[in-house]
């Protein structure tokens, strides 16, 4: 193999798995570290530069970073990232004087972004700073978009949400609220520089079977969510049957709980291990009482004079791998409503198509996957609206980068020039066997999130049912983290081949060897390096002898033992930092450096 | 010295031995050495053997004297019997307890200065009983502890940190066991592991001692330029000269050994040590061809390296004193001591 390339800023971000796998590429070993400081308000606006919405992401985010966390493959579960992001929010103390300062002279662009949910506001957060003028236009009354249509307030209170937002809006955005924009044609015609296109996916699906419309007990999810949150809505009948088991599925039946639902159960076509819904999602969800009943396929709603009584279900079995199903029998679910949770769909009619807007057949826009553009030169995407459904954190990383676009747009450089990601490396040597970071191992378990009690969280509906972690929890918590960014760097000439490093590796994770290609390296070193989405740290020859050392990235702890036992210093411990570029390439370069 | 102890956490596919074991439950307390010292290469290398052999962690004994070296059993087998000596006189008390325990397994780890200054009498005794043991040489030319003085085995010309030439002849502990009827000699090189651990592994199954001199660079004190112990001087003269392994009894393997190999010599428990090459007309179990060729090659600056002797006909010290079976350890006091008219009785034998 060639040796690693380390000047490449991917190289390294690429260990940090919470970092890579964040879309944001949240810098989440550092705020943990400064929160085990002490440190929440600098932690929180380490999250808010690339998250922007760290107190509700803290509580509802979809947390990819988990999943990918290293503890998670030396130990038997993640750091509990999310929840600590929460920490940092509901710690931290003033920020406004911490946030980009907003030129009085503006630029003389203008910007308008159809909805007010997390993707147009991070196009403001982002645009705003450097002069441009952006004005938002809403369907409803409130900003917030799903988060706070959709997401119940026991997931996200209603002053978290507001409080985000409004850092946003307060930095001189003009949003017009009850503004649904009608025509795109005339819109366009209005004058503005760029249009960013951040409106979601507003349509619930439907189901259509015998019955479907002959009663008005059955309800579109989205729809009943969002009524539920603007006061619409206020209770339920006691059988409430919901159809489909993703996220938004949980949300309606925990909803139906706090609406006078007794017997509440989730109907499901597939088995456990094929649910859309987060385990920990469904794991609350049957903390409440809730039923998940799998393997059921909707048939047909049953009317009697007129009055929904239930529904018909076909009871399938599946084959190994879920694929293949055959129908057992037909069975029969009595029910007072029926709440329909079987996804969201795009929905442009107020999108002229004759605009040069393109859509594909499917009814998406045909949108470019890096720079955002439409085919129409200066109407941008993101969010829900640019590629479906998905979730907050990827609406804040299409708004980034629509940001990145616009800006560029609107001084005439191609939006395909993206300005590069940089990246800095500090030694954190402090002295023999001395590093800046807690660098001991804590085989402390992970922390459980406490809730609030099961009679007390029904009593109303905006009882927040996470209590937080507390500070003993969030003492120990912070301490699993493996500071996968204290990055282990090799210098080859220092070398003098002693082992001590690979004696003393707890994970076995070094070796020394003859080159050779990837495959046959990875089976060869100190412990088989068998999981290839991580790589391989491959050195230049030793002087000694030729070989090369040879570092497998999977499981390395960066426990720093290896620099420690090493006698010359050819392994350090240096602290990476991605510089992430954003619209106002000035402040990616200063990027939020704590005081 | 690290300021943390060595994670707990492992790698989620370390393999186990027949005990169910993985290597790290092999592991020991963590090293005081210099970072980059050889002895903590060769504590690793024994670590790995053990565990490759499936030692039962209490039946083994960790015997040492003084010095860095002889510290390094603390860094092995948090859970096997240890004692720690005076300077020199491990081979005397693994002597004795190996006389009043003959089941366990005893590992002696020792340096040049432990072996060939203070300990070389005991060391020269414990080789000439055969002993059952592993006797490791950590060997760095220096006395380590006591900050860098020349030890025995540094060779003439060898420079010291500070630039001084050493003027006396250096003692060879390989030549010195070969000369005094040593059944197991071998030497390594710190640095290198797959020659060092089948060797390891091999010795734990000799019927006497085995003794290995293993070249183990003092990072600190003797691994600059004008050093004959040094990794770079190390690497650039050490000649392997055999290529052993060891087929355990009941394996497969053995029936596979082929005409081939050079020499196959069948040890004491039913295991094969295979020589799968050596020098022409090299023959690992005739100790005239093997001292002679050791001198000649040494004469031309080469260490070489590998599992140079063997001869598993010669009983050890049990077999020779035709002690009982059972351990003394494990005896009845009064069998042990019949008392004083059990003693009257026998020295009436001599009267
Ligand atoms: C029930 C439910 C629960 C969810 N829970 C989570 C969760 O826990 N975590 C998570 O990360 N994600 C969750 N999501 C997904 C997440 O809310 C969305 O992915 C995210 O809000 C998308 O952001 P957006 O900015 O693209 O659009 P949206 O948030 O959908 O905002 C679009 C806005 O545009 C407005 N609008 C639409 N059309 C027009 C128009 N023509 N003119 C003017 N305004 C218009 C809408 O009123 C809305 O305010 C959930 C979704 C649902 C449905
Ligand atoms: C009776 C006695 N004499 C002298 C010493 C001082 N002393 C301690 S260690 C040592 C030499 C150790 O050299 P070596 O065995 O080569 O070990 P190394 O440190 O090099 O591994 C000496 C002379 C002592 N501890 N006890
Ligand atoms: S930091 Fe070094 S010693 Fe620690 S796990 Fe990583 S490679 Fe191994
Ligand atoms: S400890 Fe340092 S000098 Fe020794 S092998 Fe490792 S990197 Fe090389
Ligand atoms: S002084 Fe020399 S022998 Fe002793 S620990 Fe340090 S490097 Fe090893
Ligand atoms: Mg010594």
């Amino acid at each position: 193999m060639d040796a690693t390339d380390i000047n490449n800023p991917q190289y390294f971000h690429k260990v940090v798995d919470c970092q890579w796998a964040c879309p944001a590429h949240t810098n989440v070993p550092e705020y943990i570290r400064l929160i085990a400081q002490g440190r929440y308000t600098d932690a929180y606006m380490v999250n808010r530069e690339s998250n922007v919405f760290p107190a509700i992401l803290g509580r509802t985010c979809d947390r990819p970073c988990e999943p990918a966390c290293r503890r998670g493959r030396v130990d038997t579960h993640p750091v509990a990232i999310c929840r600590l992001k929460r920490v940092a929010a509901d710690l931290k103390g003033e920020i406004k004087h911490l946030l980009p300062k907003i030129p009085a002279q503006k630029n003389g662009k203008r910007i308008a972004c159809i909805g007010a949910g997390p993707a147009s506001l991070t196009v403001a957060n982002d645009l705003m700073p450097i002069g441009y003028e952006v004005t938002i236009f809403e369907k409803l009354d409130k900003p917030g978009g799903l988060m706070r249509s959709n997401i119940p307030a026991f997931r996200l209170p209603e002053q978290v949400l507001t409080e985000e937002v409004n850092l946003i809006l307060d930095m001189g955005v003009e949003i017009r609220y009850n503004s649904p924009v009608k025509s795109m044609r005339e819109l366009l015609a209005s004058g503005y520089d760029a249009v960013f296109v951040g409106s979601g996916a507003p349509r619930g699906k439907d189901l259509e079977l015998p019955g479907r419309h002959e009663t008005d007990r059955i309800h579109i999810g989205i729809d009943w969510l969002e009524s539920i949150a603007f006061g619409h809505i206020h209770s339920i009948g006691e059988r409430v049957l919901i159809i489909g088991v993703g996220n938004t599925a949980m949300d309606c039946c925990r909803s139906s709980c706090r609406l006078g639902g007794k017997e509440i159960k989730v109907m499901a076509r597939r088995p456990r291990p094929y649910f859309k819904a987060s385990p920990w999602e469904l794991e609350d969800a049957e903390e409440e009482g809730v039923e998940i009943v799998v393997n059921h396929a909707p048939k047909q709603f049953v009317i009697e004079n007129g009055k929904l009584t239930g529904m018909i279900f076909e009871r399938l079995e599946w084959d190994a791998q879920a694929k293949k199903s055959r129908t057992l029998d037909e069975v029969f679910y009595p029910a007072d409503d029926v709440i329909l949770a079987i996804g969201q769909e795009n929905a442009f009619p107020w999108i002229e198509r004759d605009l040069r807007i393109e859509f594909d057949k499917w009814g998406l826009p045909v949108v470019n996957e890096t720079t955002f553009e439409s085919t129409r030169a200066g109407v941008f995407f993101g969010g829900d609206s640019a590629f479906g459904p998905k979730n907050i954190i990827w609406a804040v990383e299409h708004g980034h980068q629509a940001a990145i676009s616009i800006h560029n747009f609107c001084r005439s450089i191609p939006v395909t020039e993206r300005p590069a990601a940089g990246m800095k490396l500090m030694s954190q040597k402090m002295g023999i066997s001395e590093w800046s970071y807690h660098n001991d191992y804590n085989p402390v378990h992970r922390q459980k999130m406490k809730h609030v009690d099961l009679a007390e969280r029904f009593r109303k509906l905006n009882i927040e049912v996470e209590l937080g972690f507390d500070a003993e929890q969030t003492a120990r918590e912070v301490e699993r983290c493996l500071n996968c960014d204290i990055q282990t760097v090799f210098s080859a000439p220092r070398c003098i081949e002693c082992d001590a490093c690979i004696d003393v590796c707890p994970v076995q994770c070094l070796t020394i060897t003859r080159n050779g290609e990837e495959l046959d390296l990875r089976s060869r070193l100190s412990a088989p390096a068998l999981n290839l989405d991580q790589a391989l740290y491959v050195s230049p020859p030793l002087p000694h002898t030729q070989r090369i050392m040879v570092k497998d990235e999977d499981i390395c702890v960066h426990c720093g033992l290896c620099a420690e036992r090493c006698p010359t210093a050819a392994w350090d411990m240096q602290k990476f930092e991605l510089a992430i570029a954003y619209a106002d390439s000035t402040s990616c370069m200063n990027s939020y450096v704590p005081a | 010295m690290p300021s943390i102890a060595k994670p707990l956490a492992r790698h989620p596919a370390l393999k186990q031995n027949e005990l169910g074991l993985t290597i790290r439950d092999y592991e020991g307390s963590m090293s005081t050495l210099c970072a980059g010292c050889g002895h903590d290469s060769i504590t690793a290398a024994i670590v790995r053997a053990l565990w490759e052999i499936s030692m039962q962690p209490h039946m083994l004994a960790k015997m040492s004297g003084i010095g860095c070296s002889s510290k390094t059993p603390a860094y092995f087998v948090n859970g096997a019997h240890g004692f720690n000596s005076a300077h020199g006189r491990m081979p005397a008390i693994t002597t004795g307890a190996a006389a009043a325990n003959r089941e366990l397994t005893y590992i002696g780890v020792s340096g040049d200065g432990d072996s060939l200054s203070i300990g070389i009498g005991h060391m020269c005794h414990a080789i000439r009983r055969n002993v059952r043991m592993v006797y490791i040489i950590e060997n760095n030319g220096v006395y380590g502890l006591t900050k860098g003085q020349f030890s025995a085995s540094a060779d003439v010309g060898s420079k010291s940190k500070r630039g001084e030439p050493n003027q006396f002849a250096p003692i060879d502990p390989v030549m010195l066991a070969l000369s005094i009827g040593a059944t197991f000699v071998a030497r390594s090189f710190s640095g290198d592991k797959e020659q060092l651990v089948p060797i390891l592994k091999a010795a734990f199954r000799h019927r006497g001692m085995a003794l290995i001199d293993v070249i183990s660079p003092c990072v600190t004190f003797n691994d600059h330029t004008g050093s004959t112990k040094s990794y770079l001087y190390t690497r650039k003269h050490a000649v392997s000269a055999t290529d052993a392994d060891l087929v355990p009894p009941a394996s497969e393997i053995v029936a596979n050994i082929s005409a081939q190999d050079v020499t196959a010599v069948t040890l004491h428990d039913g295991s094969i040590l295979r020589f799968r090459s050596v020098p022409e007309g090299y023959d690992p179990t005739d100790r005239v061809k093997v001292t002679s060729y050791l001198q000649q090659r040494q004469q031309k600056g080469e260490i070489i390296t590998g599992l140079l002797f063997v001869n598993e006909h010669v009983p050890d010290m049990h077999e020779m004193n035709n002690t009982s079976d059972t351990p003394l350890a494990r005896m009845p006091y009064e069998k042990l001591c019949p008392g004083s008219a059990a003693l009257e009785q026998l020295q009436e034998e001599f009267r």
